[in-house]
């Protein structure tokens, strides 16, 4: 149970922040795959983000824009979404996470893996987000 | 000449960063050490921020070095906000309000 912060100058700057820090976090998730970054910061920063919500602006607020439900389902996509990306190129007969193999494409090979871990970075950060956002919920004893 | 300037701004951030660093370990309390951090840290990172974009000029990079300025500018401020009215409510008191 947490309340919002006493303090008006926390609450206005924190509230203000979060945009901004989500929008840096996609940005380190969609540099993940040629430069510095990628989906374990990115994640971590999407949640900080989120985070600075629930201990700044309260819950009531902060719950209607972040649902409780938003952590446990952004972890269960990512991770399904990479499992699912790495036994895709399975089918055509190429090793776990080759995916220049992933079948129904016919772009060539070192553009199929740029765009490969393009959409596994994204999915990373979409299970970091979601996991960490859930402990983070259930550490302040909000339960489903 | 844009050189000169980045340079400059440099030296003089970063002479401000050394000052916040012996201020936070030599002053007495809290809050004397908050206000070293908070002020002289801030300042001294903006400086030294507004010399890479004077450096870099007209590129890429320089909106974004301006971008962590403004950002620093107004967090760091915030946090020790926040830090230093929790330490007031958790009951620490300024040095110069206990007794001797």
């Amino acid at each position: 149970m947490i309340g919002h912060h006493d303090s008006v100058v926390v609450r206005v700057i924190g509230s203000l922040f979060v945009p901004f820090v989500l929008v840096f976090g996609i940005y380190v998730i969609a540099h993940g795959h040629y430069g510095p970054g990628g989906g374990f910061a990115g994640g971590v920063i999407l949640t900080v983000g989120v985070a600075l919500l629930r201990i700044t602006v309260g819950e009531e607020e902060s719950y209607r824009r972040f649902p409780l439900l938003v952590g446990p389902v952004a972890m269960l996509v990512g991770m399904f979404a990479f499992v699912a990306l790495g036994l895709l190129p399975l089918v055509t007969g190429g090793a776990f996470l080759d995916y220049a193999a992933v079948p129904g494409t016919d772009l060539e090979p070192s553009r199929l893996r740029y765009l490969g871990i393009l959409v596994a970075e994204v999915a990373i950060g979409l299970a970091v987000f979601g996991a960490l956002l859930w402990i983070f919920d259930s550490l302040v004893g909000r339960r489903l | 000449m844009s050189t000169a300037v980045a340079a400059g701004l440099l030296v003089v951030g970063t002479a401000f960063l050394t000052v916040s660093a012996i201020g936070s370990i030599r002053l007495p309390d809290f809050f004397t050490r908050a206000h070293a951090v908070a002020k002289s840290e801030t300042l001294g990172l903006f400086l030294v921020v507004l010399g890479l974009a004077v450096h870099h000029g007209l590129a890429a990079a320089t909106p974004r070095l301006l971008f962590i300025a403004f950002f620093a500018l107004i967090a760091n401020a915030t946090a020790m906000h926040a830090v230093a009215r929790a330490a007031m409510r958790s009951g620490h008191r300024p040095l110069s309000e206990t007794p001797p």
